[in-house]
């Protein structure tokens, strides 16, 4: 079996290693690699996401995005999404950050580098931060689910923080933004005698729908959030790098391009879990 | 052997000043887009119901093509993907997008027949 291997290749066509045919260095395009594979894996997650919702037994409902995620760190009322939007908007912002870190490496501004790249990490520890409350905030639950006495489903929508009071005890019937309320001693009334109650959420259920719905929110926010986490690592290292002067010397910022490229990924998914996950 | 990590192909490094701030505009020209695009899909999922209470299928859509045009911003002028070769830009994103249309196809085709399937038995 001779074949091709025998014949002379003329050294004019035979590549003789070196300068990349695609243009990239050997680092960026294995970035670009992982990239592509760790889309795969965030795809298979949304898609099972999407399996998950689209097959949903007849009789259960998918909670509404922008009941479950209204509240705003500091403030007492409904903000429905508008938390998750001005996270979206922080690391939005953030990536931007970074690309004009990347444009200063472009011109070996070091003291633009440094400036953008920190902006990029404190970006980046708000939204780990806020993702911290957002989660804190949904596994504590704001309107416990009641299944009343009589086989119907209420949700508490006052009077439930720190004693019961009562008085100023209400139970939304149905749905959380139900119109009918009933209210005061009727309601605790109702309230005690129900079946079960279901506060927050936890490994077996949550207050919102089925419990694929917590277990979703917690893996993909959370893989997300883990891989934001670790981005924020690899950024503080290439900004420690970056004002020790190692791509000065080095003569090119294309690490900076590197970690940038794995932010702007994080960025992107991110962009794909807010939609599917928040908005749809 | 010459170390290949500290070559830099950058097709845009060692750029001046000048190029520098027009790169910068563009930047910022995406940046505005992206966060007009996340306002316009955040009023959208906030105030939908109160104006176009049966029009969900198609508020659901728009969602879908607004963050497909966000992803293609970020992807093209952020990573930087747009500036890359021809070749490099194809093996990155038609694998992948091939692949993702067929997933979506199945899981979509599949989701509702076992759907379908719960409300005949349940």
């Amino acid at each position: 079996m001779s074949g091709e291997a025998s014949k002379t290749i003329s050294n004019a066509v035979l590549w003789g290693g070196g300068r990349s045919p695609l243009s990239l260095s050997y680092g960026k395009m294995m970035i670009w690699f992982f990239l592509v594979s760790d889309a795969l894996t965030f795809s298979g997650l949304l898609a099972a996401y999407g399996f998950a919702r689209h097959s949903l037994a007849p009789g259960m409902e998918w909670p509404v995005g922008d009941i479950v995620f209204s509240s705003f760190p500091g403030l007492s009322g409904s903000y429905p999404l508008m938390y998750v939007a001005l996270m979206t908007f922080i690391l939005i912002i953030s990536s931007v950050t970074m690309v004009l870190a990347v444009e200063a490496g472009h011109r070996m501004d070091k003291k633009g580098v440094v400036k953008w790249l920190f902006l990029t990490v404190i970006g980046g520890l708000f939204f780990v931060g806020s993702q911290a409350f957002e989660r804190a905030h949904f596994i504590h639950g704001a309107n416990p689910r009641v299944t009343l006495a009589d086989g119907r489903t209420a949700f508490v929508v006052d009077g439930h923080h720190g004693e019961i009071d009562p008085a100023t005890f209400a139970l939304a019937m149905g749905s959380v933004q139900s119109e009918e309320v009933v209210r005061g001693p009727e309601a605790h009334a109702l309230y005690e005698n129900a079946i079960t109650v279901v506060s927050g959420a936890n490994m077996t259920e949550n207050e919102y729908g089925p419990p694929a719905y917590a277990n979703f929110f917690f893996f993909i926010t959370g893989f997300h959030g883990f891989h934001v986490s670790t981005g924020i690592v690899l950024n503080i290292v290439v900004l420690s790098m970056a004002i020790k002067g190692v791509f000065h010397r080095r003569g090119h910022y294309e690490m900076v391009e590197k970690a940038g490229l794995y932010w702007h990924f994080v960025d992107l998914v991110w962009v794909f879990v807010f939609t599917f996950f928040y908005l749809v | 052997m010459e170390r290949d990590d500290i070559i830099e192909y950058s097709l845009d490094a060692g750029h001046s000043e000048e190029q520098g701030r027009v790169i910068r505009k563009k930047i910022y020209f995406v940046t505005i887009l992206l966060s007009a695009i996340t306002t316009v899909e955040v009023l959208l999922g906030v105030f939908w119901m109160d104006f176009m209470p049966n029009a969900w299928h198609w508020v659901k859509w728009v969602f879908i093509v607004l963050t497909m045009v966000k992803a293609a911003y970020i992807v093209m002028t952020f990573m930087h993907l747009g500036d890359e070769r021809r070749n490099i830009r194809s093996m990155i994103l038609l694998p992948y997008v091939l692949f993702l249309i067929y997933i979506a196809y199945i899981l979509i085709w599949e989701a509702t027949y076992i759907q379908n399937v719960l409300k005949i038995f349940l």
